[in-house]
C-alpha cells in the first residue's frame, strides 16, 4: 500500500439510515455515519448496543436496510468500497499447525498452502508484514503469537488489499498497557501516512479521548456524535457510562 | 512371516491397493476435519450410513451404496443449514439429528430380526473390496485432490475466521457445503470396507497425531498422510498374520502413533 505525504481528504464514506433486525428484534435502526479519509472514528457503547452488529453489517455478514456510499468529493463519483477488517480474535487453538505465512497466504492467494511454500508469495507476505515491523514473525505459529503480535500480523494482512476503510475491533485480551499504547500509536500513524478512513470499535474511553477524531455513541442508534470533548459532555454519554465517564 | 505368500492371494493384493488409496485420502481429509472441529460431524455421517441403507431397502433399491451416499449428502447439508441458523450449539444439534436418524435406520433394518446381515457394516471388511471398487475409490481420490487444490485456502480461511473470510469475498456457505458433501461422499462410500465404528478414528487419529509434531500446513498434511498410510499398511499385514479384523488393527496402530507423538511433544516441551 502506498504511503502518502499529505491527506487528500477528498474521500468520504457515508452510512445512511442503516438498520438491522433479527426477526422481530431491532438491533440497529437509522444509523448515520460520515467518515473522511485520514480520520479515526471511534464507536463506543455498552455491550449489546449493536457495535459488533454494525461491523457485521458493514462487512455484509448480516442483511441490512439503508445503504453505504463511498464517494470522491472532488468529482462526486462513487466507487466500490474496499474494507480491511481486523477481527478481535481468531479461531486458532493452542497447538494448531498454522504459520503466519499459512494464515496470510490462505486469505490472499490461490496457491494451496499445504503443497509448498512459494518463494514469490513468501516475499510478498514478508513485505506486507514489514509495514508493521512484523516480518520476523512470518514462520512463527499463529497460536504462539502474543495479542500485540497477532494484531500487527492482521493489520499487515488487511493492508494488502489497499482498503479505503479500515474496520477494527479493539483488542481486549492478551494485550497489556504497553501493547495498547503501541496499538493506538500504530493506528494514528496509519491514519496520517495512508489514504484511508478508520472506524474503530472501542471499549477504552481514555484512549478514545486521546486518539479519536470523531466519536460515535451507539445504542441501537446514534445517541451522540462529534469530537471526543463534545460527546463526552453530552447527557447521553453520562447516562451510558455514569457521571465520571469511567465505564 | 512370509510376505511373498501374502501377495499370492489376489484379495490381499487388491486390499493392499485399496489401503494405498484410502489411507492417504483419509489422512488428507482428516487434517481439514480436525482443523474445522468437525470430528463430531463426520462421526454422525458415519452413523447416517445405517439410515441410508434403510432408506434404500424401503425404496426397493438394488444398490444401497447409492441410497447411502444420497442420504448422507442430504443429511450433511441439513446439518449445515441448521447450524447456520444456530438454534442450539453445534454438538447438540448434531447429536440430536444423528441419534434420531440412527434409531430410524436401526428400527427399519431390524424389522423381522434381520439385522445380522448388516452387522458387517459395523467393523467393515477391507478384504471384500473388488477391482471395480478400487477404481471407483481412485476416482474419489482424484476428486478430493482437485477440491483440495482449489479450495484448501478458502476452507482454511473460513475455519480461522468466517467473518474475515466473508470480508475477503470468500463464498463461505458454498465452501462449507461443498466440504460437507465431500466428507459425506467419502465416509459413506468407504464405510463397507472401513466400518461405521472405525471410520471416524481413521479420519481423526492421523491428523491429530500430525498436529502434535507439526508447525505449519505443509508438515501437518505431510505427517497426516504418512501416519495414515503407515497405520494402514502395518495394520493390514499385522491383521493378516494375527487373524484379526483389519479395520480395528489399523486403528490400533494409528492410536499408538498418536500417543507416541503426544509423548514426544511433552518431552520436547520440557
Amino acid at each position: 500500500m502506498k504511503k502518502i505525504i499529505k491527506a487528500c481528504g477528498f474521500h468520504c464514506i457515508k452510512v445512511n439510515h442503516l438498520g438491522v433486525s433479527f426477526g422481530e428484534q431491532v438491533v440497529l435502526e437509522d444509523v448515520n455515519l460520515h467518515v473522511h479519509c485520514n480520520s479515526l472514528m471511534a464507536i463506543i457503547g455498552q455491550n449489546g448496543a449493536g457495535k459488533s452488529t454494525l461491523v457485521r453489517a458493514l462487512l455484509g455478514d448480516v442483511p441490512y436496510t439503508g445503504n453505504v456510499e463511498f464517494r470522491d468529493i472532488k468529482d462526486g463519483h462513487m466507487q466500490k468500497l474496499k474494507i480491511g477488517y481486523v477481527p478481535q480474535k481468531l479461531n486458532v487453538d493452542k497447538n494448531t499447525p498454522l504459520s503466519v505465512y499459512d494464515l496470510i497466504a490462505s486469505y490472499q492467494f490461490r496457491f494451496p498452502v499445504f503443497l509448498a511454500k512459494k518463494r514469490d508469495l513468501y516475499g510478498k507476505i514478508k513485505e506486507a508484514l514489514s509495514v508493521f515491523e512484523a516480518e520476523d514473525l512470518i514462520d512463527r505459529q499463529v497460536c504462539n503469537l502474543s495479542g500485540g503480535q497477532l494484531q500487527r500480523v492482521l493489520l499487515s494482512m488487511s493492508f494488502m488489499d489497499e482498503p479505503h476503510l479500515l474496520l477494527l475491533d479493539e483488542p481486549v485480551s492478551g494485550v497489556d498497557q504497553n501493547g495498547m499504547d503501541l496499538f493506538y500509536e500504530t493506528i494514528s500513524r496509519i491514519k496520517d501516512e495512508y489514504d484511508l478512513a478508520i472506524i474503530l470499535i472501542s471499549h477504552d474511553l481514555d484512549y478514545v479521548r486521546k486518539y479519536a477524531d470523531q466519536v460515535v455513541l451507539l445504542d441501537k442508534s446514534v445517541r451522540a456524535s462529534g469530537s471526543p470533548a463534545e460527546v463526552y459532555g453530552t447527557e447521553a454519554f453520562r447516562e451510558t457510562f455514569g457521571a465520571g465517564g469511567d465505564k | 512371516m512370509d510376505f511373498a505368500a501374502l501377495f499370492q492371494y489376489s484379495f490381499m493384493r487388491i486390499a493392499f491397493l485399496a489401503v494405498l488409496i484410502i489411507t492417504p485420502l483419509f489422512g488428507l481429509l482428516g487434517t481439514m476435519i480436525v482443523t474445522k472441529k468437525m470430528a463430531y460431524f463426520s462421526d454422525a455421517l458415519g452413523h447416517s450410513a445405517i439410515t441410508g441403507i434403510a432408506v434404500g431397502v424401503i425404496c426397493g433399491m438394488q444398490n444401497t451404496t447409492v441410497s447411502m451416499v444420497i442420504f448422507a449428502i442430504v443429511f450433511a447439508l441439513l446439518l449445515n443449514w441448521i447450524n447456520a441458523k444456530a438454534f442450539a450449539s453445534t454438538d447438540t444439534v448434531i447429536s440430536v439429528f444423528s441419534s434420531c436418524a440412527l434409531a430410524i435406520g436401526l428400527a427399519i433394518l431390524s424389522r423381522g430380526g434381520n439385522f445380522s446381515q448388516y452387522s458387517g457394516l459395523l467393523v467393515g471388511d477391507i478384504l471384500s473390496i473388488t477391482k471395480g471398487e478400487v477404481i471407483a475409490l481412485l476416482v474419489v481420490f482424484v476428486i478430493t485432490m482437485i477440491f483440495y487444490l482449489i479450495c484448501y485456502n478458502a476452507v482454511t480461511a473460513i475455519s480461522i475466521s468466517p467473518i474475515l473470510a466473508k470480508s475477503r469475498h470468500i463464498p463461505v456457505q458454498l465452501m462449507e457445503n461443498l466440504f460437507a458433501v465431500l466428507v459425506a461422499v467419502i465416509v459413506t462410500f468407504s464405510i463397507k470396507w472401513v466400518g461405521i465404528l472405525i471410520i471416524n478414528a481413521l479420519l481423526i487419529l492421523p491428523a491429530a497425531a500430525a498436529r502434535n509434531v507439526s508447525k505449519n500446513a505443509r508438515t501437518y498434511t505431510g505427517y497426516a498422510i504418512i501416519f495414515s498410510m503407515f497405520s494402514g499398511i502395518v495394520g493390514l499385514f499385522v491383521s493378516y498374520f494375527t487373524n484379526v479384523a483389519t479395520g480395528p488393527m489399523i486403528v490400533i496402530v494409528a492410536s499408538v502413533i498418536y500417543f507416541g507423538t503426544l509423548l514426544g511433544q511433552k518431552l520436547n516441551l520440557k
